[in-house]
């Protein structure tokens, strides 16, 4: 049962993280790329660090040593590589959703409970920190990051809430708990300058969010196709 | 959500079935999540730079 639900896992984030490797390499990773060209590199290391210059923006220069993919076929390897393990990874969460939720999913429903994916682990979360490239002033890192999982747990509880209780009142608390972290607000950096060109962040806040939606779609609609493949049997 | 699926019932799963189940996907999916997209080793980040990017997550 277990090894079941987990293949079917595997079988549809490998599919869909696929799907969103190729729009990510075709549609988003040259809006990287581009941006990379203004990240500041004060020790003119490899075109890879991170060093930042801009104030308000996070210190965050890599070491020399330090390894990183060679730029052209080795870096879009990783990032396929990186992509299909996002795809399981986000499966198996959705996967245990579903689950604890004892509603079912197919072909059929897959897109709505992929939507909903993408509600709570992007459309959510980028409201408060909205798509970065490099170059962009950011907050405190370990204060961003802690504030997406905050959003994206109230987000799926909130959902929960609406979805699988009957009283008005807990409806509204999911309401409640949806709309918390953008009250409480996501952490922002002192200073918004940015040599990035507005033009092109916008680009990659459309492409990038896009390309998610697209990914959580082809997700839930695998899984849902995934799991009535390897036929979990109803033994109880 | 509400489909009447004939052959594959989760509903028709006990309740510990489904958690127990529920509970391995979301550790082992959270953990390689973490690894691809939250880990503030060099390495990953390096590695998976671009994808975090992509992906909408906090990234530098």
């Amino acid at each position: 049962m277990i090894s079941r639900v987990l293949l079917a896992a595997i079988i549809a984030g490998m599919i869909a993280g696929a799907v969103a490797a190729s729009v990510q390499i075709w549609r988003v990773t040259p809006l990287i790329l581009a941006a990379e060209v203004y990240e500041a590199q004060p020790d003119a290391g490899s075109a890879h660090s991170h060093g930042q210059a801009e104030q308000g923006a996070q210190t965050h220069e890599h070491a020399a040593e330090t390894w990183a993919p060679e730029d052209g076929f080795e870096r879009t390897a990783y990032t396929l590589l990186s992509s299909l393990i996002m795809g399981v990874a986000f499966a198996l969460i959705l996967s245990a959703a579903v689950m604890f939720s004892g509603r079912n999913i197919t072909a059929q429903n897959g897109f709505i409970w992929g939507i909903l994916g993408f509600l709570v682990f992007n459309l959510a979360p980028t409201a408060g920190l909205s798509p970065e490239l490099p170059g962009m002033p950011a907050a405190d890192l370990i204060a961003r990051q802690t504030w997406w999982w905050g959003t994206a747990i109230a987000t799926a509880g909130g959902i929960a809430l609406i979805v699988l209780t009957k009283p008005l009142a807990l409806k509204a608390l999911g309401a409640g708990l949806i709309a918390l972290p953008h009250i409480i607000g996501a952490p922002h950096p002192e200073s918004d300058e940015s040599a990035v060109p507005a033009s092109l962040a916008a680009d990659f806040a459309a492409n990038s969010l896009a390309m998610m939606a697209l990914f959580w779609i082809v997700l839930g609609v695998s899984l849902g196709w995934a799991m009535n493949r390897s036929q979990i049997p109803a033994e109880s | 959500m509400h489909t009447n699926s004939s052959n594959i019932s989760i509903a028709g799963l006990s309740a510990q079935e489904r958690i127990t189940t529920g509970v391995i996907a979301a550790l082992l999916g959270t953990f390689m999540l973490y690894g691809v997209a939250f880990a503030h080793s060099d390495i990953l980040h390096n590695a998976a730079h671009d994808t975090r990017h992509a992906i909408t997550v906090p990234c530098h």
